[in-house]
């Protein structure tokens, strides 16, 4: 019987309250639950956690770095940029 | 044109500027089978090191000298599952699941770090085996951390890290006995001379032997050679050895000016050989009790699959 292929979770650990998730890695697991208590002997045993998400691996959608396309930028994005524009004068107007 | 249309050849040209680059491989990616095949082995087999490796230690957590040295003990060993896990998992993003991988070393099929064959008779070698071992280990890993493959890369960060808890616990219990009276003296003595040519055994026949090295750093899947990796290991072991009043288990182990490196007498290579192709001092018990462990573990698999079946059904 295949009783050690579970699938398998993709984990995201917090350190500290309002900090993002941020993704650490994938444990097997036969369910949510599971995975979970997977996820913090895996990923929490000795770092700080205060959340953990786990997210099964087959509900992940991403893109194809082959497909180089998805990302081209055809025309001159520059004008997306804070660095582009000059900045407001630092002295305060009132000193003048 | 698209990447499905070009032809093997060209493929490969492009993967190997991609690698010359310094850039990662990622799972999705073209890859050629050969760079495949040295990853699937390369990671399976360090992931049963890891695996099998606590299983030397693991067996003087009931004797550990006091709750602080059997906390650290139980800590580290459960670092190595983890480990073994975390690698698992990288080897599976090139095609192998983990049942596959499990069963070969279940079935004696699976190669793992032939330094585990020798048996640990004393607490001393517990200590000797994350000093001197985890050392050796460490200097590896490291290497591996900057290896072409991301996963791979990425799960060797997060062990380094905590193998550095393993090599400063293991010194700290070392050093403990090299303070003590001249039974854990003379303990500790013999556990390094135990250990010190498996230890040297661990990077690897020397490069002239070595089948795969050189095509391994052409796809930067290792950056230095064995003898490279054994000789960094040397430099910085023999200094601390010696720094605690012991001597290096080797006549001809000198510092060699003119080359700047210390000089040591290469392992028995043809021990090595023995050794790993099953005939060494543990290999049939360190298989026989991981093959214990995971059927004595069985029903908590079958319980955990069972819970898993009836949560889908009732959703």
């Amino acid at each position: 019987m295949m009783d050690t292929q579970w699938d398998t979770y993709e984990v995201f650990h917090q350190t500290k309250k309002g900090d993002p998730h941020m993704y650490v890695g994938s444990v097997h697991a036969p369910d949510p639950e599971m995975a979970l208590q997977m996820a913090r002997d895996q990923f929490a045993r000795r770092l700080k956690c205060v959340s953990l998400w786990v997210v099964n691996s087959k509900n992940i959608a991403s893109t194809d770095y082959q497909n180089e396309d998805f990302f081209a930028q055809v025309t001159d994005k520059s004008y997306r940029d804070p660095k582009a524009f000059e900045a407001p004068d630092k002295e305060s107007p009132n000193e003048h | 044109m698209s990447m499905q249309n070009k032809t093997n050849e060209q493929q490969l040209a492009a993967f190997e500027a991609r690698i010359s680059r310094g850039e990662k491989v990622e799972p999705g990616d073209w890859m050629p089978d050969e760079y495949r095949k040295t990853l699937i082995r390369m990671i399976g087999q360090h992931a049963h090191s890891e695996i099998v490796g606590q299983l030397p230690e693991g067996k003087w957590i009931p004797h550990a000298p006091g709750f602080r040295r059997k906390l650290t003990l139980v800590a580290k060993v459960q670092d190595e599952a983890g480990h073994g896990q975390l690698l698992y998992r990288a080897a599976e993003t090139l095609g192998k699941s983990r049942e596959e991988m499990l069963e070969e070393l279940l079935a004696g099929k699976a190669k793992y770090a032939n330094v585990f064959n020798y048996p640990t008779p004393t607490w001393a070698d517990v200590g000797v085996i994350g000093w001197l071992v985890d050392t050796a280990a460490v200097i590896n890993q490291t290497m591996l951390a900057q290896t072409s493959y991301g996963p791979y890369a990425r799960a060797m960060k997060r062990i380094c890290y905590e193998e550095s808890f393993h090599i400063k616990q293991g010194y700290d219990s070392i050093v403990a006995l090299a303070k003590g009276t001249p039974e854990q003296r003379a303990m500790a003595r013999d556990a390094i001379k135990r250990w010190w040519y498996p230890t040297l055994m661990m990077s690897g026949p020397p490069d002239s032997l070595s089948v795969h090295t050189s095509q391994s750093m052409k796809w930067k899947i290792k950056s230095k050679t064995n003898e490279q990796v054994r000789q960094e290991f040397v430099d910085l072991i023999v200094p601390q050895i010696r720094a605690l009043g012991f001597d290096v288990p080797d006549r001809e182990c000198f510092f060699d000016k003119r080359t700047g490196h210390w000089h040591y007498t290469q392992p028995d290579w043809e021990e090595l050989k023995r050794v790993i192709n099953g005939d060494g001092p543990m290999n049939r018990e360190r298989l026989a009790v991981r093959r214990k462990a995971h059927e004595d573990g069985r029903w908590v698999r079958e319980a955990l699959a069972a819970k898993g079946n009836s949560q889908a059904v009732a959703a």
